[in-house]
Protein backbone atom coordinates (compact mmCIF):
# COMPACT_ATOMS: atom_id res chain seq x y z
CA UNK A 1 0.00 0.00 0.00
CA UNK A 2 2.93 2.67 0.98
CA UNK A 3 4.97 1.23 -1.39
CA UNK A 4 2.33 2.18 -4.20
CA UNK A 5 1.82 4.91 -2.82
CA UNK A 6 5.85 5.40 -2.98
CA UNK A 7 5.50 5.07 -6.18
CA UNK A 8 2.84 6.91 -7.16
CA UNK A 9 4.86 9.79 -5.71
CA UNK A 10 7.87 9.07 -7.01
CA UNK A 11 6.51 8.85 -10.84
CA UNK A 12 5.76 12.19 -11.61
CA UNK A 13 9.26 13.07 -10.55
CA UNK A 14 11.08 11.28 -13.00
CA UNK A 15 8.50 10.27 -15.59
CA UNK A 16 9.64 13.72 -17.21
CA UNK A 17 13.12 12.24 -17.52
CA UNK A 18 12.26 9.32 -19.14
CA UNK A 19 10.55 11.72 -22.35
CA UNK A 20 13.95 13.25 -22.73
CA UNK A 21 16.09 12.15 -25.10
CA UNK A 22 19.04 14.11 -26.98
CA UNK A 23 19.10 13.27 -30.32
CA UNK A 24 22.95 13.57 -31.94
CA UNK A 25 22.57 16.38 -34.39
CA UNK A 26 21.62 18.88 -31.88
CA UNK A 27 24.94 20.44 -30.38
CA UNK A 28 24.99 21.10 -26.25
CA UNK A 29 26.14 24.03 -25.44
CA UNK A 30 28.48 24.76 -22.51
CA UNK A 31 31.97 22.65 -21.27
CA UNK A 32 31.33 19.31 -19.90
CA UNK A 33 34.28 18.33 -19.82
CA UNK A 34 35.31 16.88 -16.22
CA UNK A 35 38.74 18.02 -15.27
CA UNK A 36 40.30 14.92 -14.09
CA UNK A 37 43.86 14.92 -15.22
CA UNK A 38 44.39 18.50 -15.22
CA UNK A 39 45.23 19.41 -11.59
CA UNK A 40 43.71 23.32 -10.50
CA UNK A 41 45.83 25.89 -9.81
CA UNK A 42 45.29 25.35 -5.86
CA UNK A 43 45.90 21.56 -5.71
CA UNK A 44 49.58 22.60 -7.06
CA UNK A 45 49.81 24.44 -3.49
CA UNK A 46 49.16 21.56 -1.31
CA UNK A 47 49.99 22.60 2.38
CA UNK A 48 49.64 19.23 3.45
CA UNK A 49 52.90 18.11 3.52
CA UNK A 50 55.15 21.51 3.88
CA UNK A 51 57.28 22.18 6.59
CA UNK A 52 55.71 24.23 9.40
CA UNK A 53 58.54 26.44 8.42
CA UNK A 54 57.19 27.14 5.03
CA UNK A 55 53.85 27.72 6.05
CA UNK A 56 54.62 30.61 8.80
CA UNK A 57 56.95 32.14 6.07
CA UNK A 58 54.20 32.54 3.81
CA UNK A 59 51.77 34.07 6.31
CA UNK A 60 54.59 36.21 7.35
CA UNK A 61 55.43 37.21 4.18
CA UNK A 62 51.79 38.21 2.76
CA UNK A 63 51.53 40.25 6.22
CA UNK A 64 54.56 42.34 5.08
CA UNK A 65 53.51 42.92 1.74
CA UNK A 66 50.49 44.28 2.62
CA UNK A 67 52.78 46.77 5.58
CA UNK A 68 54.77 47.49 2.19
CA UNK A 69 51.13 48.43 0.44
CA UNK A 70 50.45 51.12 3.07
CA UNK A 71 53.66 52.80 3.13
CA UNK A 72 52.95 53.18 -0.72
CA UNK A 73 49.45 53.50 -0.71
CA UNK A 74 48.77 52.75 -4.72
CA UNK A 75 45.43 52.20 -5.78
CA UNK A 76 45.88 48.31 -5.55
CA UNK A 77 43.42 45.73 -4.15
CA UNK A 78 46.03 43.53 -2.85
CA UNK A 79 45.01 44.75 0.59
CA UNK A 80 41.41 44.43 -0.22
CA UNK A 81 41.19 40.94 -1.56
CA UNK A 82 42.67 38.50 0.90
CA UNK A 83 42.50 40.54 4.42
CA UNK A 84 43.70 38.79 7.23
CA UNK A 85 43.87 40.48 11.08
CA UNK A 86 47.13 39.48 12.04
CA UNK A 87 48.67 42.54 10.75
CA UNK A 88 46.45 44.60 12.55
CA UNK A 89 46.39 42.73 15.70
CA UNK A 90 50.23 43.28 15.82
CA UNK A 91 49.58 46.79 15.37
CA UNK A 92 47.45 47.54 17.64
CA UNK A 93 49.18 45.39 20.66
CA UNK A 94 52.32 47.21 19.95
CA UNK A 95 50.81 50.57 19.79
CA UNK A 96 49.05 50.00 23.27
CA UNK A 97 51.65 48.61 24.56
CA UNK A 98 53.98 51.78 23.61
CA UNK A 99 51.35 53.85 25.04
CA UNK A 100 50.79 52.16 28.33
CA UNK A 101 53.79 54.05 29.42
CA UNK A 102 54.92 51.71 32.02
CA UNK A 103 53.08 53.41 34.89
CA UNK A 104 50.88 50.12 35.65
CA UNK A 105 51.96 49.61 39.25
CA UNK A 106 51.78 53.37 40.12
CA UNK A 107 48.43 55.09 41.08
CA UNK A 108 45.58 55.88 37.86
CA UNK A 109 47.69 58.76 36.17
CA UNK A 110 45.42 59.32 33.54
CA UNK A 111 47.60 58.23 30.54
CA UNK A 112 45.43 55.60 28.29
CA UNK A 113 45.54 52.32 29.56
CA UNK A 114 46.18 49.45 27.29
CA UNK A 115 42.66 48.20 27.23
CA UNK A 116 41.49 51.77 26.79
CA UNK A 117 43.59 52.19 23.33
CA UNK A 118 42.61 48.29 22.05
CA UNK A 119 39.13 49.46 22.39
CA UNK A 120 39.49 52.62 20.98
CA UNK A 121 41.09 50.56 17.79
CA UNK A 122 38.56 47.98 17.76
CA UNK A 123 35.32 49.77 18.39
CA UNK A 124 36.51 52.58 15.95
CA UNK A 125 37.43 50.35 12.60
CA UNK A 126 33.67 48.74 13.74
CA UNK A 127 31.67 51.89 13.74
CA UNK A 128 33.48 52.99 10.61
CA UNK A 129 32.88 49.89 8.44
CA UNK A 130 29.29 49.82 9.91
CA UNK A 131 28.67 53.20 8.65
CA UNK A 132 30.58 53.00 5.56
CA UNK A 133 28.00 49.59 4.71
CA UNK A 134 25.28 51.96 5.42
CA UNK A 135 26.02 54.28 2.88
CA UNK A 136 25.91 52.16 0.83
CA UNK A 137 29.60 50.49 0.11
CA UNK A 138 30.29 47.73 -1.25
CA UNK A 139 32.67 46.05 0.45
CA UNK A 140 32.80 43.52 3.29
CA UNK A 141 32.89 43.88 7.00
CA UNK A 142 36.46 42.66 7.56
CA UNK A 143 38.40 43.85 4.58
CA UNK A 144 37.43 47.06 5.51
CA UNK A 145 38.79 46.46 9.18
CA UNK A 146 41.93 44.54 7.86
CA UNK A 147 42.26 47.89 5.88
CA UNK A 148 42.15 50.24 8.76
CA UNK A 149 43.92 47.96 11.04
CA UNK A 150 46.82 48.38 8.61
CA UNK A 151 46.54 51.93 7.90
CA UNK A 152 47.09 51.93 11.64
CA UNK A 153 51.14 51.33 10.63
CA UNK A 154 52.20 55.20 9.71
CA UNK A 155 50.72 56.06 13.56
CA UNK A 156 53.03 53.02 15.14
CA UNK A 157 55.81 54.32 13.65
CA UNK A 158 55.17 57.76 14.93
CA UNK A 159 54.77 56.47 18.02
CA UNK A 160 57.92 54.67 17.81
CA UNK A 161 59.67 58.21 16.83
CA UNK A 162 57.83 60.24 19.52
CA UNK A 163 59.19 57.58 22.17
CA UNK A 164 62.74 58.24 21.11
CA UNK A 165 63.03 61.54 21.51
CA UNK A 166 61.08 61.72 24.51
CA UNK A 167 64.27 59.71 25.09
CA UNK A 168 66.61 62.38 24.38
CA UNK A 169 64.71 65.04 26.18
CA UNK A 170 61.22 66.74 26.59
CA UNK A 171 60.82 70.40 25.43
CA UNK A 172 59.98 73.08 23.23
CA UNK A 173 62.26 71.21 20.07
CA UNK A 174 61.49 67.86 21.40
CA UNK A 175 57.39 68.95 21.12
CA UNK A 176 57.73 70.54 17.88
CA UNK A 177 59.62 67.48 16.01
CA UNK A 178 56.47 65.41 17.75
CA UNK A 179 54.45 67.50 16.02
CA UNK A 180 55.47 67.37 12.79
CA UNK A 181 56.25 63.91 12.99
CA UNK A 182 52.90 62.51 14.36
CA UNK A 183 50.52 65.02 11.89
CA UNK A 184 53.00 63.93 8.82
CA UNK A 185 51.54 60.64 9.78
CA UNK A 186 48.36 61.05 10.49
CA UNK A 187 47.90 62.41 7.22
CA UNK A 188 49.84 59.09 5.77
CA UNK A 189 47.40 57.05 7.47
CA UNK A 190 43.96 58.86 6.59
CA UNK A 191 45.45 59.42 2.68
CA UNK A 192 46.49 55.41 2.55
CA UNK A 193 42.71 54.07 4.36
CA UNK A 194 40.68 56.68 2.25
CA UNK A 195 43.12 55.57 -1.37
CA UNK A 196 42.20 51.80 -0.29
CA UNK A 197 38.75 52.36 0.99
CA UNK A 198 37.14 55.32 -1.44
CA UNK A 199 36.78 52.86 -4.94
CA UNK A 200 34.26 50.98 -2.81
CA UNK A 201 31.83 53.83 -2.48
CA UNK A 202 29.26 55.52 -3.95
CA UNK A 203 31.11 58.81 -5.47
CA UNK A 204 29.19 61.26 -4.29
CA UNK A 205 29.38 60.11 -0.86
CA UNK A 206 33.31 59.94 -0.12
CA UNK A 207 33.53 63.06 2.37
CA UNK A 208 30.78 61.31 4.40
CA UNK A 209 33.07 57.52 4.86
CA UNK A 210 36.25 60.34 5.55
CA UNK A 211 35.17 61.78 7.89
CA UNK A 212 35.07 59.26 10.81
CA UNK A 213 38.18 57.68 9.50
CA UNK A 214 39.65 61.28 9.97
CA UNK A 215 38.05 61.58 13.35
CA UNK A 216 39.61 57.84 14.08
CA UNK A 217 42.91 58.43 12.95
CA UNK A 218 43.08 61.63 14.98
CA UNK A 219 41.87 60.79 18.36
CA UNK A 220 44.45 58.29 17.70
CA UNK A 221 46.99 60.64 16.91
CA UNK A 222 46.01 63.25 19.65
CA UNK A 223 46.50 60.53 22.19
CA UNK A 224 50.67 59.67 20.62
CA UNK A 225 51.26 63.54 20.90
CA UNK A 226 49.92 64.53 24.43
CA UNK A 227 51.39 60.42 25.16
CA UNK A 228 54.23 61.23 28.21
CA UNK A 229 56.49 58.51 29.94
CA UNK A 230 55.36 58.90 33.52
CA UNK B 1 7.88 -3.17 6.31
CA UNK B 2 9.99 -2.36 3.69
CA UNK B 3 7.06 -1.05 2.17
CA UNK B 4 6.52 1.55 5.56
CA UNK B 5 10.12 2.55 4.77
CA UNK B 6 9.58 3.13 1.48
CA UNK B 7 6.72 5.09 2.56
CA UNK B 8 8.59 6.44 5.28
CA UNK B 9 11.10 7.73 3.02
CA UNK B 10 9.26 9.26 0.20
CA UNK B 11 7.64 11.33 3.35
CA UNK B 12 10.94 12.19 4.53
CA UNK B 13 11.46 13.49 0.73
CA UNK B 14 8.86 15.36 0.82
CA UNK B 15 9.87 17.28 4.08
CA UNK B 16 13.33 17.60 2.32
CA UNK B 17 11.69 18.68 -0.79
CA UNK B 18 9.86 21.46 1.03
CA UNK B 19 13.07 22.29 3.30
CA UNK B 20 14.87 22.99 0.23
CA UNK B 21 11.62 25.37 -1.42
CA UNK B 22 11.82 27.34 2.05
CA UNK B 23 15.56 27.67 2.32
CA UNK B 24 15.08 28.71 -1.30
CA UNK B 25 12.59 31.41 -0.61
CA UNK B 26 15.13 32.65 2.15
CA UNK B 27 18.05 32.69 -0.08
CA UNK B 28 15.75 34.51 -2.85
CA UNK B 29 14.43 37.27 -0.32
CA UNK B 30 17.68 37.85 1.01
CA UNK B 31 19.69 37.94 -2.30
CA UNK B 32 16.41 40.81 -3.20
CA UNK B 33 17.16 42.60 -0.30
CA UNK B 34 20.81 43.10 -1.23
CA UNK B 35 19.79 44.00 -4.92
CA UNK B 36 17.92 46.91 -3.57
CA UNK B 37 20.66 48.11 -1.29
CA UNK B 38 22.78 48.79 -4.37
CA UNK B 39 19.94 51.27 -5.27
CA UNK B 40 19.94 53.10 -2.16
CA UNK B 41 16.80 54.69 -2.44
CA UNK B 42 14.78 51.89 -1.12
CA UNK B 43 11.60 52.98 0.52
CA UNK B 44 10.41 52.07 3.84
CA UNK B 45 7.36 50.63 1.82
CA UNK B 46 9.21 48.15 -0.02
CA UNK B 47 11.00 46.75 3.13
CA UNK B 48 7.72 46.64 5.30
CA UNK B 49 6.51 44.60 2.28
CA UNK B 50 9.18 41.98 2.01
CA UNK B 51 8.75 41.86 6.09
CA UNK B 52 5.15 41.04 5.16
CA UNK B 53 6.21 38.77 2.31
CA UNK B 54 8.35 36.58 4.47
CA UNK B 55 5.84 36.28 7.65
CA UNK B 56 3.14 34.95 5.18
CA UNK B 57 5.31 32.56 3.92
CA UNK B 58 6.89 31.03 7.21
CA UNK B 59 3.50 31.00 8.48
CA UNK B 60 2.52 28.92 5.30
CA UNK B 61 5.21 26.72 5.21
CA UNK B 62 4.19 26.38 9.15
CA UNK B 63 0.75 24.83 7.84
CA UNK B 64 2.09 22.69 5.14
CA UNK B 65 4.42 21.49 7.90
CA UNK B 66 1.42 20.69 10.56
CA UNK B 67 -0.05 19.00 7.44
CA UNK B 68 2.71 16.62 6.35
CA UNK B 69 3.30 15.99 10.21
CA UNK B 70 0.12 14.45 10.61
CA UNK B 71 0.40 12.55 7.33
CA UNK B 72 4.05 11.35 8.32
CA UNK B 73 2.86 9.68 11.39
CA UNK B 74 0.09 7.98 9.77
CA UNK B 75 2.60 6.81 6.94
CA UNK B 76 5.46 6.05 9.61
CA UNK B 77 3.93 4.69 12.60
CA UNK B 78 5.58 1.48 12.24
CA UNK B 79 8.59 2.18 10.97
CA UNK B 80 10.93 3.25 13.87
CA UNK B 81 13.78 4.07 11.23
CA UNK B 82 11.45 6.21 9.82
CA UNK B 83 10.53 8.04 12.89
CA UNK B 84 13.81 8.75 13.61
CA UNK B 85 15.00 9.61 10.03
CA UNK B 86 12.06 12.20 10.41
CA UNK B 87 13.13 13.25 14.07
CA UNK B 88 17.00 13.84 12.63
CA UNK B 89 15.57 15.74 9.71
CA UNK B 90 13.12 17.99 11.95
CA UNK B 91 16.26 18.67 14.19
CA UNK B 92 18.31 19.73 11.62
CA UNK B 93 15.33 21.88 9.55
CA UNK B 94 14.62 23.77 12.88
CA UNK B 95 18.18 24.25 13.28
CA UNK B 96 19.13 25.70 9.84
CA UNK B 97 15.53 27.79 10.10
CA UNK B 98 17.03 28.99 13.62
CA UNK B 99 20.19 30.28 11.84
CA UNK B 100 18.32 31.21 8.69
CA UNK B 101 16.52 33.40 10.60
CA UNK B 102 18.93 35.05 12.61
CA UNK B 103 21.13 35.40 9.58
CA UNK B 104 18.33 37.25 8.01
CA UNK B 105 17.41 39.18 11.03
CA UNK B 106 21.22 40.65 11.40
CA UNK B 107 21.17 41.71 7.01
CA UNK B 108 17.48 42.97 7.94
CA UNK B 109 18.82 45.53 10.52
CA UNK B 110 20.89 46.61 8.60
CA UNK B 111 18.64 47.18 5.89
CA UNK B 112 16.05 48.40 7.65
CA UNK B 113 18.75 51.31 8.90
CA UNK B 114 19.88 52.11 5.70
CA UNK B 115 17.41 54.90 4.36
CA UNK B 116 18.37 56.87 7.30
CA UNK B 117 21.45 57.13 6.07
CA UNK B 118 21.06 58.15 2.65
CA UNK B 119 22.26 61.66 2.48
CA UNK B 120 24.59 63.98 0.28
CA UNK B 121 27.65 65.46 1.81
CA UNK B 122 25.88 68.45 0.62
CA UNK B 123 22.83 67.82 2.41
CA UNK B 124 24.64 67.10 5.31
CA UNK B 125 26.43 70.51 5.50
CA UNK B 126 23.44 72.20 4.50
CA UNK B 127 21.65 70.58 7.88
CA UNK B 128 24.37 71.38 10.05
CA UNK B 129 24.11 75.60 8.76
CA UNK B 130 20.30 75.67 9.59
CA UNK B 131 20.68 73.95 12.78
CA UNK B 132 21.81 76.82 14.08
CA UNK B 133 19.22 79.18 12.41
CA UNK B 134 16.30 79.51 14.17
CA UNK B 135 12.91 79.97 12.02
CA UNK B 136 10.15 81.60 13.25
CA UNK B 137 7.73 80.32 11.55
CA UNK B 138 5.12 78.74 13.85
CA UNK B 139 2.17 77.94 11.79
CA UNK B 140 2.81 75.52 9.58
CA UNK B 141 4.63 72.70 10.49
CA UNK B 142 8.38 72.58 9.84
CA UNK B 143 10.02 70.16 8.17
CA UNK B 144 12.80 68.38 9.97
CA UNK B 145 14.78 65.62 7.88
CA UNK B 146 14.55 61.82 9.35
CA UNK B 147 18.24 61.16 9.05
CA UNK B 148 20.93 59.87 11.70
CA UNK B 149 24.45 59.86 9.79
CA UNK B 150 24.37 63.35 10.52
CA UNK B 151 23.71 63.28 14.43
CA UNK B 152 25.73 60.19 14.63
CA UNK B 153 28.87 61.14 13.76
CA UNK B 154 28.10 64.53 15.89
CA UNK B 155 27.75 62.54 18.62
CA UNK B 156 30.73 60.56 17.77
CA UNK B 157 32.42 64.42 17.88
CA UNK B 158 31.55 65.28 20.80
CA UNK B 159 33.09 61.88 21.74
CA UNK B 160 35.90 62.75 21.29
CA UNK B 161 36.10 66.40 21.96
CA UNK B 162 34.98 65.24 25.61
CA UNK B 163 37.71 62.57 25.73
CA UNK B 164 39.84 65.23 24.88
CA UNK B 165 38.58 67.64 27.91
CA UNK B 166 38.81 65.04 30.37
CA UNK B 167 42.65 64.19 29.15
CA UNK B 168 43.30 67.60 29.58
CA UNK B 169 41.42 67.77 32.93
CA UNK B 170 43.18 65.19 34.39
CA UNK B 171 39.72 63.89 35.17
CA UNK B 172 40.31 60.12 36.97
CA UNK B 173 37.31 58.03 36.91
CA UNK B 174 37.22 55.19 38.99
CA UNK B 175 35.61 52.19 38.18
CA UNK B 176 35.25 53.33 34.88
CA UNK B 177 37.45 54.41 31.88
CA UNK B 178 37.63 57.90 30.40
CA UNK B 179 36.23 56.13 27.04
CA UNK B 180 33.34 54.85 28.31
CA UNK B 181 32.01 57.66 30.55
CA UNK B 182 32.28 59.94 27.24
CA UNK B 183 30.57 57.70 24.85
CA UNK B 184 27.97 56.83 27.83
CA UNK B 185 27.60 60.08 28.18
CA UNK B 186 27.18 61.56 24.93
CA UNK B 187 24.53 58.27 23.57
CA UNK B 188 23.27 58.59 27.06
CA UNK B 189 22.30 62.53 26.29
CA UNK B 190 21.22 61.50 22.52
CA UNK B 191 19.36 58.34 23.19
CA UNK B 192 18.02 59.67 26.60
CA UNK B 193 16.37 62.69 26.39
CA UNK B 194 14.83 62.16 22.69
CA UNK B 195 13.21 59.38 24.33
CA UNK B 196 11.92 61.52 27.35
CA UNK B 197 10.76 64.42 24.94
CA UNK B 198 9.49 62.00 22.73
CA UNK B 199 7.34 60.83 25.47
CA UNK B 200 6.34 64.48 26.15
CA UNK B 201 5.67 65.12 22.62
CA UNK B 202 2.97 62.18 22.82
CA UNK B 203 1.41 63.41 25.71
CA UNK B 204 1.23 66.86 24.60
CA UNK B 205 0.15 65.56 20.76
CA UNK B 206 3.09 66.88 18.96
CA UNK B 207 3.77 65.40 15.43
CA UNK B 208 6.73 64.57 15.86
CA UNK B 209 8.27 61.01 15.17
CA UNK B 210 10.88 59.09 17.05
CA UNK B 211 13.47 59.34 14.26
CA UNK B 212 12.96 63.02 13.67
CA UNK B 213 13.40 63.75 17.49
CA UNK B 214 16.97 61.97 17.54
CA UNK B 215 17.43 63.64 14.38
CA UNK B 216 16.17 67.14 15.58
CA UNK B 217 18.48 66.62 19.06
CA UNK B 218 21.46 65.36 17.37
CA UNK B 219 21.75 68.29 14.74
CA UNK B 220 20.93 70.20 18.24
CA UNK B 221 24.26 68.96 19.81
CA UNK B 222 26.49 70.80 16.58
CA UNK B 223 26.21 73.70 18.65
CA UNK B 224 27.63 72.06 21.98
CA UNK B 225 30.85 70.53 19.83
CA UNK B 226 31.67 74.30 18.47
CA UNK B 227 31.12 75.57 21.92
CA UNK B 228 32.84 72.73 23.83
CA UNK B 229 35.72 72.25 21.45
CA UNK B 230 36.72 76.47 21.37
CA UNK B 231 36.14 76.54 25.40
CA UNK B 232 38.37 73.09 26.00
CA UNK B 233 41.14 74.94 24.09
CA UNK B 234 40.40 78.71 25.53
CA UNK B 235 39.90 78.73 28.69
CA UNK B 236 37.77 82.32 29.36
CA UNK B 237 34.70 82.10 31.27
CA UNK B 238 33.43 85.18 29.86
CA UNK B 239 33.93 83.32 26.51
CA UNK B 240 32.29 80.32 27.66
CA UNK B 241 29.10 82.15 28.48
CA UNK B 242 29.65 84.16 25.66
CA UNK B 243 29.63 81.15 23.28
CA UNK B 244 26.79 79.32 25.83
CA UNK B 245 24.59 82.13 25.30
CA UNK B 246 25.27 82.83 21.17
CA UNK B 247 26.01 79.31 19.87
CA UNK B 248 24.16 76.65 22.44
CA UNK B 249 21.52 79.02 22.93
CA UNK B 250 20.85 79.43 18.61
CA UNK B 251 20.74 75.67 18.15
CA UNK B 252 18.41 75.31 20.98
CA UNK B 253 16.04 77.93 19.79
CA UNK B 254 16.09 76.36 16.69
CA UNK B 255 14.77 73.06 18.40
CA UNK B 256 12.24 75.08 20.10
CA UNK B 257 11.19 76.74 16.65
CA UNK B 258 10.50 74.01 15.28
CA UNK B 259 8.94 72.18 18.05
CA UNK B 260 6.68 74.88 18.47
CA UNK B 261 5.22 74.66 15.07
CA UNK B 262 4.63 71.12 15.39
CA UNK B 263 2.88 71.40 18.44
CA UNK B 264 -0.67 72.83 18.65
CA UNK B 265 -1.67 75.11 22.37
CA UNK B 266 0.41 77.19 24.75
CA UNK B 267 0.91 75.19 27.52
CA UNK B 268 1.58 71.88 25.67
CA UNK B 269 4.41 74.03 23.64
CA UNK B 270 5.24 75.37 26.78
CA UNK B 271 6.00 72.25 28.72
CA UNK B 272 7.65 70.43 25.61
CA UNK B 273 9.98 73.44 25.04
CA UNK B 274 10.59 74.49 28.09
CA UNK B 275 11.94 71.09 29.01
CA UNK B 276 14.42 70.36 25.88
CA UNK B 277 15.72 73.92 25.86
CA UNK B 278 16.22 73.62 29.69
CA UNK B 279 17.86 70.38 29.35
CA UNK B 280 19.92 71.08 26.59
CA UNK B 281 21.05 74.48 27.62
CA UNK B 282 22.19 72.38 30.94
CA UNK B 283 23.63 69.65 29.52
CA UNK B 284 26.05 72.00 28.11
CA UNK B 285 26.98 73.61 31.04
CA UNK B 286 27.71 70.55 32.58
CA UNK B 287 29.87 69.23 29.71
CA UNK B 288 31.65 71.96 30.16
CA UNK B 289 32.82 72.54 34.50
CA UNK B 290 32.37 68.75 34.70
CA UNK B 291 35.54 68.39 32.36
CA UNK B 292 36.99 71.87 32.47
CA UNK B 293 40.70 72.57 33.51
CA UNK B 294 43.11 75.68 33.73
CA UNK B 295 45.03 76.92 31.13
CA UNK B 296 48.53 75.46 32.23
CA UNK B 297 47.03 72.14 32.30
CA UNK B 298 47.88 71.25 28.47
CA UNK B 299 50.71 72.80 28.45
CA UNK B 300 52.03 70.40 31.02
CA UNK B 301 50.66 68.00 29.41
CA UNK B 302 52.64 68.36 26.51
CA UNK B 303 55.93 69.74 28.12
CA UNK B 304 56.31 66.77 29.81
CA UNK B 305 57.12 65.31 33.42
CA UNK B 306 60.38 67.63 33.87
CA UNK B 307 58.20 70.71 34.51
CA UNK B 308 56.69 71.53 38.57
CA UNK B 309 53.68 70.15 38.41
CA UNK B 310 50.85 72.59 37.96
CA UNK B 311 49.05 74.59 40.20
CA UNK B 312 45.76 74.55 39.97
CA UNK B 313 44.32 78.02 39.64
CA UNK B 314 42.39 78.26 42.69
CA UNK B 315 39.32 78.62 40.53
CA UNK B 316 36.37 80.85 41.64
CA UNK B 317 34.08 77.69 42.90
CA UNK B 318 31.46 80.06 44.52
CA UNK B 319 31.62 82.39 41.52
CA UNK B 320 30.83 79.45 39.52
CA UNK B 321 28.34 77.61 41.57
CA UNK B 322 26.75 81.40 41.56
CA UNK B 323 26.38 81.17 37.87
CA UNK B 324 25.62 77.65 37.35
CA UNK B 325 22.53 78.80 40.23
CA UNK B 326 21.28 81.44 37.43
CA UNK B 327 21.16 79.80 34.86
CA UNK B 328 19.36 77.29 36.41
CA UNK B 329 16.97 79.50 37.82
CA UNK B 330 16.57 81.38 34.42
CA UNK B 331 16.04 78.11 33.05
CA UNK B 332 12.86 77.16 35.61
CA UNK B 333 11.91 80.78 34.96
CA UNK B 334 11.99 79.84 31.20
CA UNK B 335 10.16 76.92 31.74
CA UNK B 336 7.56 78.07 34.29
Amino acid sequence: MAASEGGVDGGPLFAGLADVSISGDIPVEGEITVPVGSRSPDEDYSTLDEPVKDTIMRDLKAVGKKFVHVMYPKKSSALLRDWDLWGPLVLCVSLALMLQGGSADSKDDGGPQFAEVFVIIWFGAVVITLNSKLLGGTISFFQSLCVLGYCIMPLTVAMLVCRLVLLAGSGTISFIIRLIVVVAMFGWSTLASTAFLADSQPPNRKGLVVYPIFLFYFVISWMILTFTPQ
Amino acid sequence: MSAAAGGSRSGTAGDWGGFEDNMQGGGSAVIDMENMDDTSGSSFEDMGEMHQRMKEEEEEEGETGAAEDEDGEFLGMKGLRGQLGRQVADQMWQVGKRQATRAFSLYANIDILRPYFDVEPIQVRARLMESMIPVKMINFPQKIAGELYGPLMLVFTLVAILLHGMKTSDTIIREGTLMGTAIGTCFGYWLGVSSFIYFLAYLCNAQITMVQMLSLLGYGLFGHCITLFVTYNIHFHSLFYIFWLGVGGLSTLRMVAVLVSRTVGHTQRLILCGTLAALHMLFLLYLHFAYHKVVEGILDTLEGPNMPPFQRVARDIPLVSNAVLNTTAKAIALTL
